[in-house]
């Protein structure tokens, strides 16, 4: 117990890092999922290729020498401004091709082909990844290392002292600012408003003149250049990224989705930060909390058992409503 | 019914004529004989899996010419297992079933291996693997199983004793990534610097293809050990050594021939100093004679070889010296698989460009030795601080 208390500064540290990935991509699912009702399986391999554009720019700066020319800063916010623009347009491009056709299809349907352009994607990138560099484990470089230490034994001796990155404090910064922009996004502005309609009616909110076309593209590109700009966020965290990364990650922020009640923004930023921190969580203290029985290895488990849980005993999620039978 | 007559008329046909075909080239002047690969050109290990491919093509290539005068085209088939047990196997059985395949080199991964060589025991097609260090793969008792690399029962108390007694390691924290190869590596390891008196202070799994490790990092750095043994990949590892640095820990990291591979540097960059691996394979290219073989393969291929490159060469090597042999009892007409087979095992004087080779009765390489680097600084391959033999 004492080893659970001493390492628990640093697990929640970890855990928020990570927990904000989640809860970003989460968004991602959420938005779809509350217009269109649509799980767009390929949404974790939008930000998979986030994370390589942005990384291919850093490898393009770097070569051009521009890394160092320009603050830091600076050439981070061109970099995430490149990868979502691209994704963003990757999202409306994909939305177009192979969700548009199938509106009106069986809801089956738009989820296979979401599926197999997750495959589709995954495999672009590793040929365009193996391509250039003959590996498709791409490590881009990373621009904030230094480290930083808060002594938290000085707050209480039983605690050990918490050491992360300077990435870190970006990664949840940033993530912060996209959660509390898309918030006001979509309950303050026009379109945010459109967007809700549609996704309450959408044969509705066509009558009330509303282009139900342009407000589900325009979900598409938020929540598809959101992703890419996460993308580039873990890229930065990890620097070790391959064509693989977001199918896991995909399913995990997925299931943030559905803890916060899938549809519903908070409940998806909330629910990332649970699964984050749950994960990290497992991952250390398994071993101490089921006397050696399970290891680091099974906290995949515990992300996966919480969506079945979910599923039985609320399927509506921890925030959202229970939909009522239209008569 | 009809129909399916008819299909099975055409089938039956169109092998006729294949027969037909394959009989009708014993007839040719010159045979072909093919050597099979099998290592992961593609996915995470592609890296190590290519260096195996090239380096065996490299020595077939020399040895074209000698083969061209017995009267046989020798010819390499590279196969991509993938570093997946299930493609590992599909692959052996179009490997057996092609008939003018006499041997094979391969595999990367233990897992891959022992399943595969299944499929070789039953065509009797002779196997030297140039990299499996898996216990079971030789303690089956199959005749067409060859290696010339060391055992995880000799590698993994090697880098027990190093770290013991020469980085004086005492409470040591063990991670392994749940793989026939990485598990059974680090459970020597620990058996071995149990015996020798050292505290093992944690023992955790990861999973492959994971990205954050902060988990198992946290245990790490609450049990303070003096050093962390990790048995895996460095696709895995590079990013465990990494994270590691970014949380503080400058303890030394130790890992096995999974981490003998440049990637791993790129991968960890400045982090990777500190870092040790023991290796199956010598850095060759230290001796006149390696090195020079290493700039004729730069030369011939773009880039610099690998450890796996010189082990793959001299696999392919000891498998050609093998059918070379069998040929020869032959009367110089083509030997059966099982004829190479048994030539291969019966090799005992082959001196290849990183080890010698003869082979014991279970098909392991009596003169298999393991070597120890330190990564001083960020570049591949590390410096030599130790090296084991078997004899």
């Amino acid at each position: 117990m004492q080893e659970v208390l001493s390492t628990l500064p640093q697990v929640l540290i970890d855990g928020l890092i990570l927990g904000a990935v989640y809860a970003v991509v989460a968004l991602g699912y959420t938005m779809v999922y509350g217009i269109l009702e649509l799980i767009n399986f390929a949404h974790g391999e939008i930000f998979m290729v986030g994370a390589f554009i942005g990384t291919a720019a850093l490898l393009s700066f770097q070569t051009a020498g521009l890394l160092g020319a320009m603050p830091l800063w600076l050439s981070l916010l061109i970099v995430i401004l490149i990868s979502s623009l691209l994704t963003g347009l990757l999202g409306v491009g994909i939305e177009r091709l192979a969700y548009r056709p199938l509106r009106t299809a069986p809801k089956l349907i738009p989820l296979i082909s979401a599926i197999g352009i997750s495959f589709l994607l995954q495999d672009i990138v590793r040929f365009i990844a193996e391509l250039k560099t003959g590996n498709y484990i791409v490590t881009g470089p990373s621009l904030y290392v230094e480290k930083i230490t808060i002594p938290f034994s000085s707050l209480w001796g039983g605690f050990h002292d918490v050491g992360f990155k300077a990435n870190s404090l970006i990664v949840i910064g940033v993530a912060i600012l996209i959660m509390i922009g898309l918030d006001l996004f979509v309950n303050k502005t026009k379109w945010g408003i459109a967007m809700r309609a549609v996704a309450q009616d959408r044969e509705t909110a066509q009558l009330m003149s509303i282009n139900v076309n342009k407000v589900i593209a325009l979900t598409f590109f938020i929540g598809s250049s959101i992703g890419g700009a996460t993308g580039v966020l873990y890229a930065q965290q990890y620097s070790t990224i391959d064509p693989f990364i977001g199918f896991i990650l995909g399913l995990k922020a997925f299931t943030a989705a559905v803890l916060g009640g899938i549809g519903n923004i908070r409940g998806a930023m909330f629910g990332g930060l649970v699964i984050g921190m749950l994960e990290v969580f497992a991952a250390s203290n398994l071993k101490v909390l089921t006397g050696g029985a399970l290891g680091a290895e099974y906290k995949d488990v515990f992300a996966f058992m919480i969506l079945i849980l979910v599923l039985l005993f609320k399927p509506e999620g921890l925030f959202g409503q229970a939909v009522k039978e239209k008569v | 019914m009809k129909k399916v007559l008819s299909m099975f008329s055409v089938i039956a046909l169109l092998s006729a004529t294949a027969i037909g075909c394959g009989g009708g080239g014993q007839t040719a002047k010159e045979e072909t004989i093919k050597i099979a690969t099998q290592s992961p050109l593609s996915g995470n290990s592609a890296t190590l899996g290519e260096a195996i491919k090239l380096g065996a093509q490299m020595a077939l290539e020399e040895n074209k010419e000698k083969f061209k005068q017995m009267g046989f085209n020798i010819e390499l088939l590279p196969m991509d297992d993938q570093g997946d047990p299930k493609k590992g196997v599909a692959n052996a059985q179009q490997i057996g079933a092609d008939q003018s395949v006499l041997g094979v080199v391969g595999h990367l991964n233990s897992g891959v291996a022992i399943p595969s060589s299944v499929v070789y025991e039953k065509f009797k097609l002779a196997m030297v693997s140039p990299a499996n260090t898996a216990i079971e793969i030789t303690e089956r008792g199959m005749k067409s199983v060859n290696r010339i690399c060391a055992r995880d029962d000799f590698q993994g108390p090697a880098a027990a004793a190093y770290a013991l007694n020469d980085l004086k390691a005492k409470n040591i924290f063990v991670i392994q990534d749940k793989t026939a190869y990485g598990q059974g590596l680090a459970d020597n390891f620990k058996s071995a610097a149990e015996k020798m008196g050292a505290n093992i202070v944690g023992y955790e799994g990861i999973t492959i293809g994971e990205k954050d490790f902060n988990g198992v990092l946290n245990q790490v750095a609450a049990k303070k050990p003096d050093l962390v043994y990790f048995g895996g990949l460095y696709a895995e590892g590079g990013i465990l050594v990494k994270q590691a640095r970014e949380k503080g820990l400058n303890i030394p990291i130790m890992g096995g021939d999974g981490l003998d591979s440049s990637t791993i540097v790129q991968i960890a960059g400045d982090s990777i100093k500190n870092t040790f691996y023991t290796s199956v394979a010598a850095d060759v290219s230290k001796s006149p004679k390696g090195k020079e073989w290493a700039d004729a393969y730069e030369k011939k291929f773009g880039k610099k070889p690998e450890s796996f490159s010189f082990y793959g060469y001299d696999a392919m090597g000891v498998l050609l010296k093998g059918l070379e042999d069998a040929i020869k009892q032959n009367g110089n007409k083509k030997p059966t698989r099982e004829q190479v087979m048994n030539a291969v095992r019966a090799i005992q004087d082959y001196e290849g460009v990183a080890t010698k080779v003869a082979f014991d009765e279970k098909g392991d390489n009596k003169y298999a030795k393991v070597f120890i680097f330190k990564f001083d600084n960020q570049a591949y391959p590390g410096t030599l601080v130790g090296e084991k033999s078997k004899n």
